[in-house]
């Protein structure tokens, strides 16, 4: 009995215990749910939509739609310029992110090691990243014109003819990329810069006494490693930027000649908005998406085992 | 072998002074210490013997050479920074094993995956895998190889740090602050093997610190530096007794040494001890050096205003009559009139009063018609 009376306001602290936790619960879903409402409204929400167009025939403009499964999908499939579009995408990134960031690291480097103007240089390889591309495509565009172009005139100049830039199949795609490549590496210097900032001296001071001063060996001991995470941060970005690319190709060459310069992004507008296919065009983006969050996973995997060290 | 010496080394930064006409001798096979606080320009003296930053004037001679046109890895000096600095993408065996590599591979021979088919490198690697682990083990991180710096505690990484400069056999260590990353009990342990470490290998050290109970504790000689000049070099229970500074004797010792002005002293209506110097402006005395009595019957008079025990000793802190100023007071456990409130006599050992001028220089001399006053 007394045991009993023993037991009963331990429940009863139990209970009110429990009452608290439920209330911290609430409270907690509460001040989560504005983050939650927008991760819902403006991203699951939206994707599970393109899902569900995916499986149904909708033109843009028309009022009825009927589910037709995976039709869509083995069209796309079946379709060659699908596999031309993603191949000239992957091999567009294969360019543009090694470029963007050995260029980056490489004018950093200049500016973190020249003794003066580095807030001019900084600022200056920065602009592309700040123009907007559709703009700066023109003025690409009219560099890059055959005959009065300055890029064209200048390898005259050298004695080199040049050719038609972005009329010509084997030149359309190396020719966004090198585009790709000037918008995006002043982002990857920026990120670098402030990477570089962050290496302790004493390790560079330690590596003198250590005998490995050369600009090589400083670079292979300290600099790279001590950049690892900047690097896989810079990585992972001007890949998933370089897999957007649209702007520069709408511009210049709408993805052509002959599909030579067709990417997924601008394939995908095509067919949703200039054909109307949007049952089509949810399904390249699904693939889209599929793609990029493959990527950006085994990036993450592949690069934090070795640039994090603690 | 390698004795260090420097003449006159000046360095500043734009308009600031940092190192102001320093020259000093260290010995071959010497520990000694450079003590002084923040600011006063060790660090940068330190680094200037390394190589890693170059004086304005003056020369740095190692084993009797000028090495003032040497790089840091030419110089044969090690260094153990404050931080650290291990390569933190190495392992520990990589870390110990980079000064050797840079030494004895070629650039070819080092490069990642091609130097490993050039010959030569397969014997170079197997010497520097076994003095490696003779370091390692010396050190007792031979357990520790394969780990990376980022998995070691504070103490393990500081043994590796002192492996890497170990590993070489330098003419001279140079250690900048090493111990002041790791706790206190730590601390005492590694000053205890850095000393045994010294004694084993018999090369000179030199040592910056702030901390003047390392400074006291390690050391051969201690140079004490202050806004970028030596005060002293002396060996540590000189500088303890015989300061030629006050400012020396202020730094060295814990607690502070007791200063009281002249006239602080005169105002008090103290009579001045006997043989006090004309010019002396301060008379300075250790905590030990005063006596408790009675109040009225000492020196000087006030009232304990706290206690500090520390088992071994119990510290008094003890108000001036004036309620200016306080002396601190060294008594046993035992002693009596150690409770905060009482008003003591303090009476102060005439051999251990140290006199100043005001410019704080120590005044030696005795005056005898001063000593009749």
């Amino acid at each position: 009995m007394t045991a009993l009376d023993c037991n009963r306001p331990r429940e009863a602290a139990a209970k009110a215990r429990l009452a608290t936790r439920s209330g911290e619960h609430g409270l907690a879903w509460l001040a989560v749910s504005p983050a939650l409402l927008l991760l819902v409204g403006l991203l699951f929400g939206p994707v599970a939509a393109v899902v569900l167009f995916s499986l149904t025939d909708w033109q843009l403009g028309s009022f009825t739609f009927h589910f037709i499964g995976i039709a869509n999908f083995r069209a796309l499939f079946a379709d060659p310029t699908f596999w031309k579009a993603l191949t000239n995408t992957l091999v567009y990134v294969a360019i543009v992110v090694p470029g963007t960031v050995l260029l980056g690291l490489v004018v950093a480097l200049l500016i973190e090691t020249s003794p003066g103007l580095r807030g001019f240089y900084r600022a200056a390889h920065f602009l592309p990243v700040m123009s907007t591309m559709s703009a700066m495509a023109i003025v690409w565009g009219t560099m890059l014109h055959p005959t009065i172009g300055l890029v064209n005139r200048a390898l005259g100049v050298m004695g080199i003819s040049g050719v038609n830039w972005l009329r010509d199949e084997r030149t359309a795609l190396l020719a966004l990329a090198l585009i790709g490549i000037w918008q995006g590496f002043g982002f990857a210097m920026v990120l670098f810069v402030s990477g570089l900032k962050a290496v302790p001296q004493q390790l560079y001071d330690a590596a003198a006494v250590d005998g490995a001063d050369g600009v090589l060996d400083r670079l292979r001991f300290v600099t790279l490693p001590m950049l690892g995470p900047v690097t896989m941060f810079v990585v992972i970005l001007t890949a998933k930027r370089s897999f957007e690319v649209f702007d520069s190709v709408r511009v210049l060459t709408q993805g052509g000649p002959n599909y030579a310069s067709e990417v997924l992004l601008h394939r995908l507008y095509t067919e949703s908005f200039d054909f109307l296919h949007m049952g089509y065009g949810a399904a390249l983006t699904v693939v889209y998406l599929a793609v990029i969050v493959l990527l950006t996973l085994t990036q993450a995997r592949l690069l934090e085992r070795r640039v994090h060290y603690s | 072998m390698a004795e260090i010496e420097l003449r006159d080394i000046e360095k500043s930064y734009g308009e600031t002074a940092i190192v102001k006409g320093v020259s000093l001798s260290i010995r071959d096979g010497e520990f000694l210490t450079l003590v002084g606080p923040s600011g006063c320009g060790k660090s940068t003296l330190l680094r200037i013997i390394a190589g890693l930053e170059a004086q304005n004037s003056g020369e740095v001679l190692v084993a009797g050479r000028c090495v003032d046109d040497k790089r840091p890895k030419e110089r044969d000096v090690a260094m153990v920074f404050q931080s650290y600095a291990l390569y933190p993408h190495l392992s520990v065996f990589d870390n110990l094993a980079l000064p050797l590599r840079t030494r004895r591979l070629s650039f070819a021979q080092r490069l990642p995956l091609v130097g490993r088919a050039l010959p030569g490198r397969g014997d170079v690697e197997k010497a520097i895998r076994a003095e490696i682990e003779q370091a390692a083990s010396m050190l007792d991180i031979a357990h520790l190889l394969r780990r990376k710096p980022g998995q070691l505690s504070g103490g393990q990484r500081q043994r590796v740090a002192l492996g890497r400069a170990m590993v070489r056999h330098p003419a001279v260590f140079l250690m900048d602050e090493p111990l002041s990353n790791l706790d206190a009990k730590l601390r005492v342990q590694m000053r205890a093997e850095i000393i045994a470490l010294h004694r084993r290998l018999g090369v000179t050290f030199v040592y910056v610190t702030h901390d003047q109970a390392e400074a006291m504790t390690m050391s051969d000689r201690v140079a004490v530096m202050m806004d970028g000049e030596l005060l002293q070099v002396d060996r540590p229970e000189r500088l303890y007794r015989d300061p030629e500074d006050l400012r020396v004797a202020e730094m060295i010792g814990s607690p502070k040494i007791n200063v009281v002005s002249r006239a602080h002293w005169v105002s008090l209506g103290a009579s001045l001890p006997a043989g006090i110097h004309r010019n002396t402006a301060h008379l300075a005395f250790r905590p030990e050096a005063v006596g408790i009595v009675a109040s009225g019957d000492g020196r000087l008079n006030g009232v304990v205003a706290s206690v500090e025990n520390l088992g071994s000793d119990i510290f008094l802190n003890v108000t001036l009559a004036d309620g200016q100023g306080t002396v601190v007071v060294r008594t046993h456990p035992d002693a009596s009139r150690s409770e905060a409130g009482r008003s003591v006599g303090l009476q102060i050992d005439p051999a251990c009063l140290l006199q100043f001028d005001g410019a704080g220089m120590r005044q030696r001399e005795v005056e005898r018609v001063e000593a009749a006053a």
